[in-house]
């Protein structure tokens, strides 16, 4: 899907390029985001401010991403890669510092997302959206306490055979390793015993380990599981009895990141893009589409009435110590992880 | 003279051609070659080669030569004493699970194809082709959407579970989705179309008068299909099964969206070694002994069924 995606993306911008070079000096703007998180009025506006037009490829994982563009020739001109891959982009020099002399809304970034441990002092990169993993509990199924990581890992009988989880290896095994009382990345070989042993005997409570869709739990098909913020936002808006938990023990907070690729072809067209979304009603946008934050100060004012105060995205003040940046493991304990995961799902 | 002179000419262009000719044929079969060497054994070439290499931090390899990937397809040295070296049970387990996975929907695709192709074959010349078409339409779809529409029909708010709470059959919706149940219905699905095509041309070669000629001789029904029938039609059995047990051992899709994806196919482990296992040898060493598995398995499969003919012939 992705690469047939990516074929079309060429072959409408050599389509474009030729019809362009004569009518429009602009150029072409191509960006590679995650799928169905980048707002088609966003890019229109754009196209209407800039004259550039915009192509847009999606990708499905920060590992895909990675390897297409350090193949090469890939023509791409923005990137959108999570927190944790972000030192890779920058050590491996794939993607360019940003061009302030362009980026004069840079001040709009909220200071909390200035100083990041992934890009300290936002040299390369800025906030496209921000969220956190937790759960989300149909409340009609179970109405006890939901901020915690025993949604998944010890469900209440309630719940037991109701749960879905992502199979995302990191947040997973990650939420476990919080759940035993350990750091994210660990590779102390008592919290990973305890790791597996609670993943491997709390899998028979678990129904799937889907991406679960938003529709499946709107509907009732599935009763709990691990979940994005957005995504239980989105299945809330479908279904009021669902309700999204922040667990106590420990929970993942990622970010999204825009950045201009080093071999971009046109840069100063994604230098003006990097600027056009740090502006509060664009980033507006971005965040009423997805329903994630953005991190873009005075945004606010142009949310959407339903994601003011949305439990979703306000993380309750008592647990805003919980949440953790997620990180790029090591080699080593990926390893482990990867052969705990293979157990599990074996 | 005449005749001599002719002889002479014609050996003479015999000669002149033969070397020619060979040279068109290289010509002439030089774009399928291309294709083959680079687009086929190429991309083999280099999985072969990375599968020996050892992993890079982040996806990737380095370029040094390294037996892990191949130790650790088949042996795992446990997480917790590295000294402690044993059999891949994990690997072993999803192996196993996804030959006999295919093993079964293959049965399964047999039996639901053999009545279909049998049903279509013998309607009248006119009619068949309208039979076939609609075999071929789910062809025209998307399998992912194809899977998606499955789960419609037999997910808990679904088609089937509605309809029968609506009339009064049932309280509570059966659970079907997430079921083994529901991954050999998706499989069978798929697949079907692919054992059902191979049946229908075996049986349409098929001469009606040596069933006639069974019956004369007071065969029962039974003996008729178990004598001559089945021996008839082996061939498509034979090319069915292959054509449905190749793709079925590397399907994925079907069992993560209908199965729920708690237990993983052998698609699913080579996809997390590529992925978020970042680890390519081992992930290339398990496409190539998934690759060695499949064509052992029809080597196997295709000679045993011709030595159980043999004596037949004979």
């Amino acid at each position: 899907m992705t690469r047939s995606a990516f074929r079309l993306t060429l072959m409408s911008l050599a389509v474009m390029s030729a019809s362009i070079t004569a009518a429009n000096a602009q150029g072409v703007l191509n960006l590679y985001n995650w799928g169905n998180y980048t707002p088609p009025e966003l890019l229109e506006k754009f196209t209407a401010e800039t004259g550039i037009r915009v192509t847009l490829t999606d990708f499905d994982s920060n590992e895909t991403a990675l390897t297409r563009v350090r193949q090469g020739g890939h023509g791409f001109d923005i990137v959108v890669p999570s927190n944790n891959v972000i030192p890779v982009w920058i050590e491996e020099g794939l993607i360019q510092p940003l061009d302030l002399s362009v980026v004069t809304n840079f001040d709009n970034i909220a200071p909390q997302w200035v100083d990041v441990p992934f890009d300290p002092g936002r040299e390369y990169t800025v906030p496209w959206a921000w969220g956190t993993t937790g759960v989300i509990v149909n409340t009609s199924l179970y109405d006890g306490d939901i901020n915690t990581s025993d949604i998944f890992l010890n469900p209440p009988p309630a719940l037991q055979g109701r749960v879905n989880v992502i199979p995302e290896m990191s947040d997973i095994i990650t939420m476990a390793i919080y759940a035993a009382g350990g750091e994210s990345c660990t590779t102390d070989r008592d919290v990973l015993r305890t790791v597996r042993d609670t993943l491997v005997s709390a899998k028979q409570h678990w129904i799937a380990m889907d991406y679960g869709t938003v529709d499946a739990y709107a509907a009732g098909d599935i009763g709990a599981g691990v979940y994005w913020n957005g995504a239980s936002m989105r299945a809330r808006l479908q279904n009021s009895d669902l309700a999204y938990g922040y667990p106590q023990e420990g929970f993942p907070v990622w970010m999204d990141n825009a950045a201009v690729l080093t071999d971009a072809p046109n840069p100063e067209a994604a230098m003006k893009f990097i600027n056009f979304i740090l502006e509060p009603e664009h980033a507006a946008m971005i965040s009423n589409y997805a329903r994630y934050s953005n991190g873009i100060l005075g945004s606010e004012a142009y949310l959407d009435p339903e994601m003011k105060g949305a439990p979703e995205i306000d993380v309750p003040d008592a647990l805003v110590g919980a949440g953790r940046f997620s990180e790029s493991c090591s080699a080593e304990a990926t390893n482990i992880y990867t052969q705990i995961w293979t157990e599990l799902l074996q | 003279m005449d005749d001599m002179a002719g002889n002479k000419t014609e050996q003479a262009t015999e000669i002149k051609e033969t070397p020619k000719r060979h040279l068109w044929n290289w010509i002439l079969c030089a774009p399928a070659l291309t294709v083959l060497v680079f687009a086929a054994s190429g991309p083999l070439l280099i999985v072969l080669v990375y599968s020996f290499l050892a992993p890079g931090s982040f996806g990737g390899i380095t370029w040094s030569f390294s037996l892990e990937g191949w130790f650790r397809v088949f042996f795992s040295r446990d997480i917790f004493d590295p000294e402690i070296v044993s059999l891949n049970t994990a690997h072993l387990t999803i192996f196993w699970r996804s030959i006999s996975l295919s093993l079964q929907t293959t049965i399964i695709c047999a039996i639901l194809g053999f009545p279909t192709a049998w049903f279509i074959a013998t309607r009248p010349q006119h009619t068949r082709n309208i039979w076939l078409f609609l075999i071929t339409i789910p062809f025209w779809t998307n399998l992912l959407i194809r899977t998606f529409a499955i789960q419609e029909v037999i997910r808990n708010q679904g088609l089937i579970n509605t309809t029968l709470i609506r009339f009064g059959f049932i309280d509570t919706p059966i659970q079907m989705m997430y079921t083994d149940f529901a991954i050999f219905l998706g499989m069978a699905y798929v697949f079907l179309p692919l054992m059902v095509l191979p049946l229908y041309a075996a049986m349409d070669k098929l001469d009606i008068r040596y069933l006639e000629a069974g019956y004369d001789l007071y065969a029962s029904r039974w003996q008729v299909l178990r004598h001559i029938i089945l021996p008839l039609v082996k061939p498509g059995f034979i090319a069915g099964s292959i054509l449905v047990f190749i793709p079925s051992i590397g399907a994925y899709v079907t069992p993560r969206l209908l199965g729920g994806g708690r237990s993983m196919m052998l698609g699913n482990l080579i996809e997390l070694q590529f992925g978020q296992g970042r680890n390519w040898p081992l992930g290339s060493a398990l496409a190539l002994t998934m690759l060695v598995l499949v064509v052992g398995a029809l080597v196997l499969y295709i000679r045993t069924v011709n030595r159980e003919e043999e004596p037949r012939h004979g």
